[in-house]
């Protein structure tokens, strides 16, 4: 297991996907972080003194700017994952892949777990970037910046445990549909249309908001504590998000299905 | 071993043995399920029933696979970003063989040099090498090679020649697939000729040109035409008369029952490309 899991950094270390997509990642995160802190530090005086405009409480300012690296970011490292296994359909290299390790199901775990840790890589680096940007900008502006606040520090390990699921749930669905195009459509299609409806659809009663909150964006959401999509819904609804350790389990428990389900049927399938 | 794609018989009963310190030719048209066998002897494919082993375990139960059988499928598994040597890196990983033996492997199949630019651009003999470097990564004792001779110059025809028997010479055990007789005739001592999936020869290249035709022919062409059919012979025409497979005495006892007065007897032995093309000959009228 050992060898399988170092094959697998190999693999990920040796070609220019993970840094390309870290890099946007920065970009992105780092981008809407700088967006975000800015538009609350110069808005937040202003909103406040008309009482009929939506309210933010200015504790909830930080986190919503540093969790923009699983607002807007958990797509990196699920395409991540999604290509670290589509990528070997495509170029054939499940062939010398399962010939070094024939245990097949070994292979799926070693990559499981590999881009795990690499997804939490990626939420160190979407937390540099939102934290480094974010921060300083928020106290530029005259809003606390909270570094010194605990939570905010549990909210970081939220991210990173996030980031880390995200990945893994990547794996499996590029185990699942192993067509590398098919696979990123689906992946985007999900991600940036079909959920962001379903979410909004579903917040319009309190039973479908019951239901919608286990979408694996909600749910993620939901693990981190805080979101730019969250913060300004649910305003009069009854029903509360996901605790943070639901929204935990809820994303590992999509992880665990779509991986089991790509493993039964198309990980075994004929190498031809 | 059986395949079957749906109703596709892809591979039917197809059973042989290969023996250490040859090299052993696996022979047949494009279509023929010589790549269907390989990889259900690798555990790639599922057979529909049967089994393959090597030395009595299974190519899934081994515990160290690339050091037990080393193997050369086709010359486009790569990501074509990697480097040779670290594509080489990821597999010399998982299977725990040492980095130095990298080296040696890029050496010994001569892209030492390329082996830091990306696979990306390699022409195909130079993938058909590194294809070949994965194979001998672990020093196995079985070399299974699918068409290693596709793409390569005269030079490195030349050279993987002197390499397999180099190997076999060793005591390994050496399959090599082609679909050209000619391509491995001067490096196999042993072939298993499949046709449709089925194996129609199995022996040393001799028995293969032991097969002997006779060239027949009648005033009454017709007559004699029936007489070899009805006696189940494959009958060919030529310009000169009918050439079927046996020997000049078992025709001309046939012909002689059969009351055909014969104006030629005349044994013929065929080559070897056209014994081959013989044997596999149906195959190609169904790919067509």
């Amino acid at each position: 297991m050992i060898a399988a899991l170092r094959s697998e950094v190999v693999k990920l270390a040796t070609t220019r996907l993970w840094w390309v997509l870290a890099l946007i990642l920065i970009g992105y995160v780092g981008f809407t972080a700088a967006l975000l802190a800015g538009l609350f530090g110069a808005l937040g005086d202003q909103l406040s003194a008309q009482p009929n405009a939506p309210q933010l409480p200015p504790e909830t300012i930080a986190p919503v700017v540093y969790s923009t690296v699983t607002a807007v970011g958990y797509v990196f490292p699920l395409i991540l994952g999604t290509l670290a296994v589509t990528s070997e359909v495509r170029y054939q290299t499940l062939t010398p892949t399962f010939l070094a390790q024939p245990r097949r199901g070994r292979v799926l775990g070693a990559k499981l777990i590999v881009l795990g840790v690499t997804g939490a890589l990626f939420g160190v680096i979407g937390l540099v970037a939102s934290l480094g940007l974010g921060a300083p900008i928020l106290a530029a502006t005259g809003t606390d910046a909270r570094l010194a606040d605990s939570e905010t520090w549990a909210l970081a390990g939220r991210v990173v445990l996030a980031m880390a699921l995200w990945a893994i749930i990547g794996v499996g669905v590029g185990s699942l549909i192993q067509n590398q195009v098919a696979a990123i459509v689906s992946v985007l299609a999900f991600t940036q249309f079909v959920e962001p409806v379903l979410r909004f659809g579903t917040s319009i009663w309190d039973w479908t908001a019951a239901v919608g909150r286990f979408l694996p964006g909600a749910a993620s959401d939901a693990l981190v504590g805080a979101s730019i999509f969250t913060s300004f819904s649910g305003v009069g609804g009854t029903v509360r998000p996901l605790e943070w350790w639901q929204g935990g389990l809820v994303l590992l428990a999509v992880a665990a299905v779509v991986s089991v389900i790509g493993y039964v049927t198309a990980w075994r399938r004929d190498i031809t | 071993m059986s395949k079957h794609f749906g109703a596709v018989r892809a591979v039917s009963d197809v059973t042989f043995t290969v023996e250490p310190g040859r090299v052993t030719g696996f022979l047949g048209p494009n279509g023929a399920g010589k790549t269907t066998s390989l990889r259900m002897l690798l555990g790639l494919v599922r057979p529909t029933s049967g089994s393959a082993t090597f030395g009595g375990t299974a190519y899934r139960d081994l515990a160290r696979p690339l050091s037990t059988v080393g193997t050369a499928l086709e010359a486009s598994s790569f990501n074509p970003g990697r480097t040779a040597r670290r594509h080489l890196a990821v597999y010399a990983a998982a299977a725990g063989i040492a980095r130095s033996r990298i080296d040696e492997v890029l050496t010994l199949t001569g892209i030492a040099e390329a082996a830091d630019r990306r696979v990306g651009g390699y022409s195909l003999g130079m993938r058909q090498r590194l294809g070949l470097a994965f194979a001998l990564l672990g020093d196995p004792e079985v070399l299974v090679l699918d068409e290693p001779i596709n793409g390569l110059d005269p030079e490195g025809i030349r050279w993987i020649r002197e390499l397999l028997q180099h190997l076999a010479g060793e005591g390994r055990t050496v399959l090599v697939s082609s679909h050209l007789l000619s391509e491995v005739q001067q490096t196999v001592d042993r072939v298993v000729i499949l046709s449709r999936g089925r194996i129609v020869h199995e022996g040393s290249l001799d028995d293969l040109e032991g097969a002997q035709r006779v060239l027949v022919n009648a005033q009454d062409r017709a007559a004699l035409r029936a007489a070899l059919l009805a006696a189940g012979l494959a009958v060919v025409d030529t310009d000169a008369g009918l050439a079927v497979p046996g020997t000049p005495a078992d025709i001309g006892a046939l012909a002689y029952r059969a009351g055909v007065a014969l104006s030629l007897l005349q044994p013929e032995r065929a080559g070897l490309e056209e014994v081959f093309l013989e044997l596999v000959g149906s195959g190609e009228g169904a790919a067509a």
